[in-house]
């Protein structure tokens, strides 16, 4: 089975290690070799969590500079931060509401202008998907939903070896009760919006 | 029910690293855990603590290694199979009983599990514990993957009580952290009490006993090097004239590399699992077919001296190489490309590497550095410690914990630092050969960990300094573990005392001891200045709950600030605190109100008082 390389980067507290887990519950449910690696350290104190997910044979659990197939990130500078990751065949899914780092927040430091931070990833890789996935989240009923929207619009690209309904059934079965609901409406709305940007 | 104790053969589950070890040793029917918390090995305990309070395990957060591994020797040493978690530097601190427990060995299997940290995601160091299989005479298992770690915990038992030995399980972060599908397996019948036949000369290593028990732990030592040349966990793999040996997550590396070089039917790979003793007959064969050998290993060239030493008795004089400056560095951790790259030059086998894009024009990304949380009590004592130090020359050793970031600006509280509890020891030299004002920061786990002998020391033998503990009521860093200090009750946890810190700290005979409510900045200021004056040793104890654990033991919650019309932008706020939710919008201070939790630290420094509560 070939192998597919998705990195997806994010800011503490944004939800991307429950993404990460869905995505290898489903991996599971649909028969499909996984290995997932993730970096905890610091997370908890404001700092970039990243997790490496590998679809198919490979025994390795982390992918390199420059390899990965699919980089999904939760935060827009966190996505540009994380282009080292990828190459000229690399698909980029990101959302596009900033969370500005406490450096750039008090002034030391610029947070990149998305028009151009768009641009730079577009001329750098083979497409990029980019949206307001955090209104999307708003939209579905909390603002914590905003992981599931962004599975919803990576799911929609098709380039994993997983379906939707796959991870649908991981999103029922390995999320609380009280959020399926709200879960699956932002899947949905994630997966909406990838399509009307393909 | 806990996840890990399904007792249900051929179930599969995504487990974690860690829970695949915790999982391996239920499987095994361990019957007693020891731990002291510490990153990438933390949630092999976490699983076993929630394990333990729905089964007949018994697990305990030990104040410290060294402690938490003699009480497994002891209990191993009972008969019951037991398993002692750490990481990498955790075993520094049990080395002393380590070293003698390899002469003593055990009855019951006793598993010691250390996490080694390759690229210190979350370490001050990145030592390569496969030495201590070296300095103890112990043998070493290393996992490449979650799913053989689980099976290696079970057969690490049964060798331990085959050898009587301790078994050294060694794993690195990737390993820890990474996650995969485990086959679920019945568990082995164990029992929970044991007993202790006395035998002084076997368990008393006076030095006429010892002598008899190094001669033993040889012996033992030439038996597992027998059990190592056959172990399943030394592996060969394909076959060819070019050879690759390698060890843990490495091996995952050189794995895929044979597979995208198209290498098969050219290269073979032998895979060190049981690497001390390392199995010296197995190898010498595995060179004899070679023309040319590649050793990837993360860290040290531990397997690489081995591997040079055999080839040599066998008078084998092809290349073998490993760390080279070309090749494979003794710095960080390997990744799938560098190994890809490594065997393609040493092999001069034609790769082209997929191109990194040209990253030139991406403008500077201001960085996201780790930060003590919005309403975090540290922040609050360093700003009071920094006032009422003002004017003095300072050195400023701290310690192991969240609190080490106070080292940052704007902050810049931390000058020095070695291991657990050096802040108190370093500031006794400090202190005695400069005329610096030595102040020192250790924190509540910290201070129990290895904090009290140094102030012991600093009593007895009269130094000059002022020690501030940090007290936020709860092993932080690490995930909010229990320590000594800690209000057990208020977790719903019964079976516990609570040491108090202060009693401790004034028992030692220390006559100047302070205690403050760190968002209180005036009376804290007030109170630090009086213990920095004083001469000798002073302690100031520094009491505020940990803002992430407050908000877990659902405190009732504070007001959250905003900044009104009042300010004048003086800034005092945002440049002396640094606090996460300040951010600047039109060129004026604001706070962001979900961050804020209402400690009102900024509220008290502001010169115009112009931060206040929000209304309701």
């Amino acid at each position: 089975m070939k192998t597919i390389r998705l990195i997806i980067v994010a800011v503490g507290g944004q939800g991307n290690l429950l993404a990460s887990k869905i995505l290898g519950e489903a991996s599971l449910l649909a028969g499909v070799p996984v290995r997932m690696s993730e970096i905890h350290g610091m997370a908890q104190r404001g700092g970039v969590v990243e997790s490496a997910i590998l679809f198919g044979d490979a025994k390795s659990t982390i992918i390199s500079e420059g390899e990965s197939d699919v980089l999904l990130g939760f935060e827009p500078s966190e996505t540009l931060r994380a282009l080292n990751k990828c190459n000229s065949g690399t698909v980029v899914i990101t959302n596009l509401s900033p969370i500005p780092p406490f450096t750039a927040a008090i002034g030391k430091g610029n947070y990149p202008d998305l028009a151009k931070l768009q641009n730079l990833i577009r001329a750098k890789v083979a497409r990029l998907i980019a949206f307001d996935a955090f209104s999307l989240a708003k939209q579905a009923g909390d603002i914590m939903a905003l992981n599931m929207v962004l599975l919803g619009s990576l799911l929609q690209t098709g380039i994993l070896p997983l379906s939707a309904d796959h991870v649908k059934e991981a999103i029922r079965t390995k999320t609380k009760k009280a959020y399926i609901e709200t879960n699956i409406k932002a899947f949905d709305l994630g997966f909406s919006a990838a399509k009307a940007l393909s | 029910m806990h996840k890990l104790l399904i007792n249900n053969s051929g179930e599969k589950l995504l487990l974690l690293g860690n829970e695949a070890i915790a999982r391996g040793a239920v499987e095994a029917g361990v019957a007693f855990a020891t731990t002291y918390p510490g990153t990438p090995s933390s949630e092999i305990a976490t699983n076993f603590f929630q394990i333990s309070q729905e089964s007949d395990l018994y697990f305990e957060y030990s104040v410290n290694e060294k402690v938490a591994l003699e009480l497994a020797a002891a209990a191993a040493n009972c008969g019951l199979r037991s398993i002692c978690v750490m990481k990498h530097v955790g075993l520094n601190v049990a080395a002393d009983a380590l070293l003698t427990l390899a002469y003593i060995g055990v009855k019951g299997g006793l598993v010691i599990v250390t996490a080694d940290d390759p690229y210190m995601f979350s370490s001050q160091n990145e030592q390569d514990n496969r030495y201590y299989g070296k300095i103890s005479g112990l043998p070493i298992l290393e996992p490449s993957s979650v799913e053989e770690a689980k099976n290696m915990v079970i057969d690490a038992f049964e060798l331990s009580e085959k050898l009587e030995e301790p078994v050294i399980f060694r794993t690195t972060t990737r390993l820890n952290h990474s996650t995969s599908v485990v086959n679920l397996k019945p568990f082995v019948s164990h029992t929970t009490r044991g007993d202790f036949k006395k035998d002084p000369f076997q368990y008393v290593p006076v030095p006429a006993v010892a002598r008899n028990l190094h001669a033993r732990l040889l012996e033992r030592i030439e038996k597992a090097e027998k059990i190592s040349e056959t172990s399943p966990y030394n592996f060969i793999i394909g076959d060819g004239s070019l050879g690759i040996i390698c060890n843990g997550v490495s091996y995952n590396y050189v794995y895929d590399a044979v597979q995208d070089l198209k290498l098969e039917g050219l290269a073979k790979i032998l895979r060190i699992g049981f690497s001390n003793p390392m199995p010296r007959a197995l190898i010498k064969n595995f060179l004899k077919g070679c023309e040319k050998v590649l050793v990837v290993e993360e860290g040290e060239a531990y397997m690489e001296e081995a591997i040079k030493a055999f080839a040599q008795e066998e008078g084998l004089t092809f290349s073998i190489k490993g760390k080279e400056e070309n090749l494979f560095s003794r710095l960080y951790e390997f990744n799938p490309r560098l190994v890809r790259q490594c065997i393609a030059k040493y092999f001069n086998l034609n790769h082209t590497p997929v191109e990194i894009p040209d990253l030139s024009d991406i403008p500077e990304i201001p960085q996201r550095p780790p930060n003590l949380c919005p309403g975090c009590s540290h922040r609050a004592t360093f700003y009071a410690v920094k006032k009422a130090a003002e004017g003095m020359t300072t050195i400023c050793p701290t310690d192991i914990g969240c609190y080490t970031l106070g080292f940052l600006p704007p902050l810049s509280m931390g000058d020095f630092l070695l291991c657990m509890g050096s802040s108190i020891g370093t500031s006794c030299g400090f202190s005695k050969v400069t005329d610096k004002k030595v102040i020192a920061f250790i924190g509540d786990s910290t201070f129990f960990h290895s904090g009290i002998p140094g102030l012991v020391n600093a009593f007895f033998n009269q130094h000059n300094f002022t020690l501030i503990i940090l007290d936020n009521g709860i092993t932080a860093m690490t995930g909010h573990q229990p320590n000594p200090g800690v209000d057990m009750k208020a977790l719903n946890l019964e079976g516990y005392q609570r040491v108090s810190i202060e009693n401790i700290v004034k028992a030692i005979g220390i006559s100047h001891v302070g205690v403050i409510r760190p968002f209180n900045i005036k009376k804290s200021i007030n109170t630090i200045k009086e213990a920095l004056d004083f001469k000798g040793v002073s302690v100031v104890i520094s009491k505020e709950l940990c803002a992430l654990y407050a908000k877990s033991l659902k405190k009732p919650s504070r007001k959250p600030f905003f900044v009104s019309e009042k300010c004048k932008n003086h800034r005092e706020c945002i440049n002396n605190l640094g606090c996460p939710a300040f951010f600047i919008e039109d060129n004026r201070v604001k706070i962001n109100q979900d961050m804020c939790v209402g400690c009102a630290v900024c509220a008290q420094i502001c010169p115009e008082n112009a931060i206040i509560p929000v209304k309701d």
